[in-house]
């Protein structure tokens, strides 16, 4: 199998066998939080997808030249928070200055990711993660693009949720069910069916 | 160098270089940071800030922008009027000329008005029972809705849960009141009816036609539920001293630039379709004999000939012909005429 197929199944396992939300159970709260309407679901998709590939390169070279020479990868949790954060309000200045039309579109996701688990989550999974031979370990590239499909998967199911929620909308439902309830009901349903992904072996 | 130091000591090792290290990198970071902010620094305007903080932060789109931060910015940068903000109203727009230094905009406040005298539990007629989602935008695609008037207002109260303002209530009929007071006119309501029933009318303007039905006057009669309903007979039109009042698709409508308040569309409507709400609190017109020239102005702008008198002699207001609407008083070239 070339690097083309290594790269179809990174990318089929980050969005369908190993999603972000449905089966890490990584970044409930935006896909809870900002489900509720398509465009905003968009938004943030773009923002979640932008920064997890960029968390993805930088803390992959902090791990490889800073964390790992000097043995320190208890650290790895701090460092990478640390890093993530400062990435992304980095980003959102670079934003808002060169590209006003982006910033206005991402510019309130963003601060929304800083904190977010599943932007730590993939960084922390790119440092243990293998290619499909089960041995080679994560170059920067893999990391990399893990990173953009891990993105995209999250994206994927947002706007799966932010859809199913606008029509669910209009659904008469008794009282009690209204709301929240019903998306957690919703979110059971999308992970069960999402689970069915689990036996494929590409 | 340090590094080497620091890793062949044991415990400066296990200890100082972690905290070396991620000390590093927040230094780093921090640095970066600092540095970037000043680089990429974006000049906000101040008075885009200041806008924000005076509108009144419900976000209801009424002035075509996404929200109030929106227009705020449109104001500031895209010269966007001052006046487009209805739930503010005049102090709003006041205050936002303040800080832009600009003159105020002169602005009537609009209230919302439901064009129909239908809807409530006693006065509509079914054509069906529905039982479907309780909201009108669903219901009106069923058969054409459940009443029987294809004009006329449903009663599930979609007006009602897009007011952000809690100006409309039901009464104990289900009928929908809209309170004149709390009424911003965001325009919320008049885009939630499916059947295009509410528009925006001037608050000093209370004459109202309380019908949207395009239907031929006898088939408006039998299907409206109110028994209220605009027949289009054009009596209104007619007597209408100042022309406001057109006929089209057999409804009658009122230009609110050219009404003058006076009712006399209201009285004259054979159904009664025509809602006046200063019915009773009119005043009458009184000469005051003392000031009179009699040049007979007045006579001539009279819509109803309640004025009467000889040339160059004192003239009378006829009380029960009177319906004060207030039109002789500014034409009158002596001020001779009062409200009373």
């Amino acid at each position: 199998m070339g690097y083309l197929g290594e790269i179809f199944v990174m990318a089929m396992t980050a969005i369908f066998i190993q999603n972000f939300v449905l089966s890490r159970f990584l970044g409930l709260c935006p896909y809870l939080g900002v489900s509720k309407k398509l465009d905003s679901a968009l938004g943030m998709g773009m923002a979640v997808i932008f920064v997890m590939t960029l968390a993805s390169a930088i803390t992959f070279l902090i791990n490889n030249y800073l964390l790992i020479p000097y043995s320190l990868g208890y650290l790895q949790t701090i460092a990478f928070i640390l890093t993530i954060a400062a990435l992304v309000q980095f980003v959102e200045m670079v934003i808002q200055k060169n590209a006003p039309a982006l910033y206005k579109s991402l510019g309130v996701y963003l601060p929304l990711i800083t904190t977010n688990c599943a932007v730590l989550g993939v960084a922390i999974l790119n440092t243990t993660a293998l290619r499909s031979d089960g041995v080679t370990e994560y170059n920067f590239l893999d990391s990399l693009l893990n990173g953009f499909f891990s993105g995209v998967g999250f994206t994927v199911v947002l706007l799966a949720m932010a859809g199913l929620r606008m029509r669910l909308d209009m659904a008469e439902l008794p009282k009690s069910m209204k709301g929240m309830p019903i998306a957690l009901i919703l979110a059971g349903i999308m992970a069960l069916s999402f689970y069915g992904f689990m036996g494929f072996q590409i | 160098m340090m590094l080497v130091i620091l890793q062949s000591s044991s415990i400066l090792g296990t200890i100082g270089l972690p905290v070396l290290i991620i000390g590093a990198l927040g230094l780093l970071f921090g640095l970066i940071l600092a540095i970037a902010s000043k680089l990429f620094e974006v000049e906000i305007d101040p008075r885009v800030e200041e806008i924000i903080a005076v509108l009144p932060g419900a976000n209801c789109g009424a002035c075509g922008q996404a929200g109030c931060a929106g227009y705020a910015e449109q104001i500031v940068h895209g010269g966007e009027a001052l006046d487009k903000c209805a739930p503010g109203g005049a102090d709003v727009v006041a205050q936002i000329a303040q800080i832009m230094g600009m003159q105020a905009s002169a602005q009537t406040r609009k209230v919302a008005v439901i064009h129909c005298s239908s809807g409530g539990y006693e006065n509509t007629r079914w054509k069906y029972y529905y039982e479907g989602v309780e909201t009108c935008k669903a219901a009106v695609n069923i058969a054409g809705g459940p009443n029987s008037c294809a004009w006329g207002c449903m009663g599930l109260n979609d007006c009602l849960s897009a007011c952000k303002f809690d100006a409309i209530s039901i009464d104990s009929n289900g009928m929908r009141l809209i309170d004149l007071e709390k009424c911003t006119a965001c325009g919320a309501c008049v885009k939630a009816c499916p059947r295009n029933l509410i528009d925006l009318v001037p608050i000093n303007r209370n004459v109202y036609i309380k019908c949207s039905s395009q239907d031929k006057g006898g088939e408006a009669k039998q299907i409206c539920g109110s028994t209220h309903p605009c027949i289009g007979c054009g009596i209104c039109m007619r007597k209408c001293p100042v022309q406001a009042i057109t006929i089209t698709n057999n409804l009658a409508q009122i230009d609110y630039d050219k009404c003058i308040n006076c009712g006399l569309c209201a009285t004259v409507c054979p159904t009664k379709s025509i809602l006046d709400l200063l019915v009773g609190t009119r005043k009458k017109a009184e000469i005051n004999p003392e000031n009179c020239i009699g040049c007979t102005i007045c006579t001539k702008v009279c819509p109803v000939k309640a004025i009467s008198g000889e040339i160059k002699k004192v003239h009378v207001v006829d009380q029960e012909k009177c319906i004060g609407c207030e039109q002789c008083v500014p034409k009158c070239p002596k001020k001779a005429i009062e409200m009373v």
